[in-house]
């Protein structure tokens, strides 16, 4: 008997490749396209428990959309889709290179993954509210905040929408319905719940749609919003974005190494939809899906998107340290950009040619929009900003304390 | 002896500790293979294992949950939340558990856990890389509250933190990892290796908990301050030429109060300098302090130099920094110079 008897030994998850190693993606469970079902919206929470484990596509190795999951998008709104996609990363390129210049402290790109923002935030509506999280430019780009606008956030200047206070990235906009977003992670989760619990209690069919990555699940906010979203059955799309890193940690410390994150779902009695998160068809046919369901007052739904960060975390991370170099090349499910492009291509609706005119159409537009930022100021030249934007906001009224401690700093500028 | 910056320091404190003591146990978010967004845990987990220092889900309060469960169960746990202003999803466990555990077990139970966090602003981080929480946790009582100010400091508070059987929430100010600064944003970088505590031992040694540091002695007026904020004061006080007495806390609770006491009523001036907000500042208890025990010394109100009272902004760092100038100024106010 006692020879059988073993300690305990702590379990340290597995890390498939660090540098140096061959990039290995066969952890990533996939399902051909086109193979999995698609139930009715209505269906029974605890019924999608194949869902959450089994993977949603609809584009197949030859750039054909199939399967019940295929959305019947007209071309133009692909064409669309694709634009969307393509600013987004072309933005994000230049404002990479603004950083490096120094024109502005910080930037975080969403190089791989603007499928999920775009798709998603396309197959909403405008009445519904986006609680994003800093990698979700696309939704912003999607809902037509002007590139001006955001460039100023990003340089701190006289005309950024945040009063000179948050880090680049964290945009909002009141009018679009896109929430404030937080450097703080996960807070956003059950803050979309109570948005809509309240959208609920008005009666409204308006829904709430949040993101966070896979490593944010970790935080007790996620619980709370899953939590919260089941008990009251609150019309939200709750979105995880695996994009297999959370700066050094390997999404198997977030929990994904023995299952999926959507399968956390059904465990709450809440929805739960694993989907292809580079396939740009399947996330907008997946969204559509917990949308419909959502307004019909049949709950929430986790949603995993499966796909990669191909940047580096933001502009202070540099992830050759903890990953292989060429980690992307491998990446089994390919660049979204990429694989819409060659889907309009396959049936006609696009060429090689249309394609470059309009890469050098959207570079031509960040540039002059970056141009246009640069008029109202960067960061650098603060003292062109009023500094007692620093004491407005706090409260609603200007108390009396910060009245004076406002008047000292003008008093020492002079 | 070597010359260490502070990072180089508190990597070398968890190192010894770690060597000594099978106890000793490093865990956060990014600690292992990456070594920290700061590179303080650097080359510990391939020194010491993936079972003595490990990388941790992203989660605050489950990283103080645990450690603290892991300190019941006999380990010493230094636990890494990658940025105070991160602390705050950990706020019952520190608060409601961590700092009460020996009070509410009638001293039979106790977890020895060191929370290291990177504080304060200076580095273009906006209003969620900037904060300085220290004085919420001064106010909860069953903690331990540290800040240095040097690398020297950093190392010998951090091994007395681990040894500590009391819990310690140890705060690093940031802008001073890799090189004092004394507030002026613009003159190049200024490195450890000229400063004197930059020379540090490469074995073990310890810093008392809970005594400040008379960091420049002088009888005209005592500066009290942590942190950052002692090299700006020591900047102020160069620029200024007065005969200024400057005190490095250290250690903020337990406050060492017979140091700045017998300071103050020596010099019977006092000038209180941090870089968190103002309002329910630490240097609300420091003033309270000094003029309960040094009234009938005073020659002059005491002075309160602090962050304004609103988040920390990205645009106006250095108007909300509390930089020389303002210190000068308040010097100058106490000394009736002005």
């Amino acid at each position: 008997m006692a020879a059988d008897l073993q300690a305990s030994r702590l379990h340290i998850p597995f890390v498939p490749s660090r540098p140096g190693d061959r990039p290995d993606f066969s952890y990533v469970s996939l399902s051909p396209a086109g193979e999995v079902p698609r139930p009715d919206p209505r269906l029974p929470a605890l019924e999608t428990q194949e869902l959450s484990r089994t993977l949603v596509r609809v584009l197949d190795d030859e750039h054909h959309a199939v399967g019940p999951w295929a959305p019947r998008l007209e071309p133009a709104t692909l064409r669309l889709g694709l634009r969307h996609m393509l600013l987004t990363r072309v933005l994000d390129d230049r404002m990479q290179r603004a950083h490096r210049q120094g024109r502005i402290s910080f930037y975080i790109r969403s190089l791989g993954e603007e499928a999920v923002s775009v798709a998603q935030t396309m197959a909403l509506r405008g009445g519904d509210m986006l609680f994003p999280s800093y990698r979700n430019q696309g939704a912003f780009i999607v809902r037509g905040i002007e590139l001006v606008a955001m460039m100023c956030q990003l340089l701190s200047n006289r005309a950024d929408m945040c009063k000179g206070r948050q880090l680049p990235v964290m945009y909002h906009s009141k009018a679009k319905n896109l929430f404030t977003i937080s450097g703080n992670l996960t807070t956003q989760f059950p803050q979309a719940v109570g948005w809509a619990m309240a959208a609920a209690i008005k009666g409204t069919d308006d829904v709430a749609c949040t993101w966070i990555g896979e490593g944010s699940s970790a935080e007790a906010d996620f619980h709370h919003g899953l939590l919260f979203a089941s008990v009251y059955r609150a019309p939200v799309l709750l979105n995880i974005v695996n994009n297999q890193w959370a700066i050094s940690t390997f999404q198997g410390y977030a929990g994904g190494e023995r299952q999926t994150f959507a399968a956390r779902a059904p465990g709450f009695a809440v929805a739960g939809v694993r989907v292809d998160g580079n396939d740009f068809l399947a996330v907008h046919a997946v969204t559509s899906w917990a949308a419909e369901r959502a307004r019909a007052g049949h709950g929430a739904t986790l949603i995993e998107h499966v796909t990669y960060r191909a940047a580096a975390h933001s502009t202070s991370d540099d992830p050759s340290r903890y990953r292989p170099k060429d980690d992307y090349e491998h990446w089994p499910l390919g660049d979204p950009v990429e694989r819409l492009k060659q889907h309009l291509i396959a049936e006609g609706h696009w060429s090689e040619e249309q394609h470059a005119t309009l890469v050098e159409e959207l570079g031509a537009l960040v540039a002059r929009s970056w141009d246009q930022a640069l008029q109202y100021g960067t960061m650098a030249e603060s003292s062109l900003m009023d500094p007692s934007l620093m004491f407005e906001d706090v409260y609603k009224e200007l108390p009396e304390h910060l009245r004076r401690q406002r008047d000292e700093l003008l008093a020492e500028r002079g | 002896m070597a010359r260490m910056n502070v990072v180089q320091a508190l990597n070398s404190a968890m190192d010894v500790m770690l060597g000594r003591d099978p106890a000793v146990i490093v865990l956060g978010e990014d600690v292992g293979y990456f070594g920290g967004v700061f590179r303080v845990t650097d080359g510990l987990q391939k020194k010491y294992g993936e079972h003595r220092v490990l990388d941790t889900p992203i989660a605050e309060g489950g990283i103080l949950g645990v450690a603290i469960g892991m300190g019941v169960g006999g380990l010493r746990p230094v636990a890494e939340i990658q940025f105070a202003d991160y602390i705050y999803p950990a706020a019952d466990q520190i608060f409601s558990e961590l700092a009460r555990i020996r009070y509410r077990s009638g001293g039979d139970f106790f977890s020895p856990v060191t929370v290291r966090t990177p504080c304060g602003g200076g580095i273009r981080g906006g209003q969620t890389h900037s904060q300085s929480p220290e004085a919420i946790f001064t106010h909860v009582c069953g903690l331990k509250v540290v800040m240095p100010s040097n690398p020297y400091d950093a190392k010998g508070l951090l091994i007395a933190a681990i040894e500590d059987d009391d819990p310690v929430i140890f705060f690093e100010p940031k802008r001073i990892y890799n090189g004092p600064f004394d507030g002026i944003p613009d003159k190049p970088a200024v490195s450890w290796s000229g400063h004197p505590r930059g020379e540090v031992p490469e074995g073990h040694y310890t810093v008392p908990i809970g005594k400040a540091e008379i960091v420049r002695p002088g009888t005209a007026v005592t500066l009290i301050s942590y942190g950052t904020m002692v090299h700006v004061c020591e900047n102020a006080v160069r620029e200024l030429g007065v005969d200024a007495e400057i005190i490095d806390l250290r250690t903020l609770s337990p406050l060492d109060v017979d140091t700045l006491c017998h300071s103050v009523c020596r010099t019977g001036r006092c000038v209180i300098v941090h870089e968190a907000t103002r309002f329910s500042g630490f240097g609300a208890e420091l003033s309270a302090t000094v003029q309960e025990q040094c009234f009938w010394n005073l020659e002059a109100p005491i002075v309160r130099v602090a962050g304004w009272d609103t988040p920390y902004p990205h645009a106006f760092e250095w108007d909300y920094f509390p930089g020389p100038k303002r210190v000068m100024r308040a010097i100058q106010t106490v000394l009736e110079l002005q």
